[in-house]
């Protein structure tokens, strides 16, 4: 078996493409940013969530530390139960409070996490006890409108 | 009589359609148990891989650059009315990874390398060579058929990543070296939307589907085409024309599948 210049080609052509997959996995991927493998879970209720979506970012100070990986209607409470996963890397107090907030005015929904000051830190499965609701823009035009018509009488 | 005539005609257009669509199945079996020797010889399948992947390597370099340069200056124009060019990255790359790179590889792979593989495969039959190998107790599926389809199956994979890494180059290169759009927020907003598992593997994944395609299309009609010279021409058409077909068509599925707007 004598080597020729087919099989450098060929190895070369390999290469490339291996090459191209971990541009795409780093440079152009979040493969970099954030290891799914190391994380824990975490469940937050909202009364609404809006726009939000799995795959959603969490942040804290704006820097991402996890995302969405569920959302379901809980059945008893007729509240939405969203399921995070948040990277080992970061701890939590349990007083902490979510938020779903905008990426700019029409930009897409994700979830904030403000520390509180508790000394526990929150544990994997816990759920965060202070969460507060995605702004809805039809309610706020709505009370609007209502607190205009008010004046008006 | 002219009615009963015409019906007969579609009738046996139908059955005809169908048939070789049996036809192509066995076909696509017998690669497949066929395949032992392309890996244990797989001498083979390196000279086929150099065929049909690296001498592909050109035009899917060029053309994945071209539609970078074009996908940067089309979406900077309409991103601009809404104030929004940074997100231009994450337009970019995510409509390479998860349609363009793929579709237009694989229809850029049926011209370039599946329309060779028909012909060379319907002239070795018209000059009788696989008649010969069959006689030698050689069989051609396995020495001539299995090597090009897996050559074909692997290098369709390597062949779209690679057009989808020229192509957000090209949209680097317009948007930010050209029109000025912020580096960082560039590549910051494209790794922020941009899933490893859902865009890059899906897209992955559907490139290595119609590698699969597009090669059992072209070996079955090359294998399948009458031994004369028209038979042959026709055969590396309908090649083309019906691996493209197949891909956009699987391409509708496999979208439906992967992306279904959750």
């Amino acid at each position: 078996m004598e080597r020729t210049t087919w099989d450098l080609w060929v190895g070369a052509f390999v290469v490339a493409g291996v090459a191209a997959l971990a541009i795409l996995a780093f440079k152009v991927g979040n493969l970099s940013t954030y290891n799914a493998s190391e994380s824990y879970t975490l469940k937050a209720n909202f009364t609404n969530i809006g726009g939000l979506k799995t795959t959603a970012s969490v942040r804290s100070a704006g820097v991402l530390i996890g995302r969405v990986i569920e959302i379901k209607l809980n059945p008893q409470r007729y509240e939405a139960e969203v399921t995070l996963s948040i990277d080992k890397r970061y701890q939590f107090p349990k007083d902490s409070l979510i938020s779903i907030l905008t990426s700019g005015l029409l930009g897409e929904q994700y979830l904030g996490l403000k520390p509180g000051a508790d000394d526990d830190m929150l544990k994997n499965g816990d759920a965060i006890k202070q969460s507060r609701s995605a702004l809805v823009l039809e309610d706020l035009i709505g009370q609007v409108v209502a607190s205009k018509a008010e004046g008006a009488k | 009589m002219a009615l009963v005539n015409s019906v007969r005609k579609i009738g046996h257009r139908v059955i005809e359609a169908i048939w070789r669509i049996g036809y192509a199945t066995h076909f696509f079996v017998l690669i497949l148990l066929n395949s032992g020797s392309s890996f244990r010889r797989f001498r083979l399948t390196v000279k086929e891989l150099f065929f049909t992947g690296v001498m592909s390597l050109i035009i899917i370099l060029v053309a994945g650059l071209f539609v970078g340069v074009v996908l940067g200056l089309q979406g900077y124009e309409i991103l601009k009315r809404y104030g929004s060019e940074s997100a231009l990255g994450t337009l970019v790359a995510l409509s390479l990874l998860r349609e363009l790179g793929p579709v237009l590889a694989a229809l850029l792979f049926a011209g370039r390398a599946g329309s060779a593989m028909t012909a060379e495969i319907g002239l070795m039959k018209a000059s009788e060579q696989l008649a010969a190998m069959d006689m030698m107790a050689v069989s051609p599926i396995a020495r001539v058929v299995a090597p090009r389809f897996w050559a074909g199956v692997i290098s369709m994979p390597i062949l779209a990543t690679i057009f989808s890494v020229m192509g957000v180059f090209g949209g680097y290169l317009v948007g930010v070296v050209y029109i000025g759009v912020d580096e960082g927020s560039f590549w910051s907003q494209m790794q922020g939307s941009v899933e490893f598992q859902h865009d890059v593997m899906n897209g992955v994944f559907k490139s290595f589907i119609f590698g699969i395609a597009v090669t059992v299309i072209s070996l079955f009609e090359g294998f399948d085409a009458p031994p004369t010279a028209e038979g042959v021409s026709r055969a590396t058409t309908r090649t083309v024309v019906q691996s493209s077909l197949i891909i956009l068509l699987l391409d509708v599925v496999l979208t439906a599948l992967m992306f279904r707007g959750n």
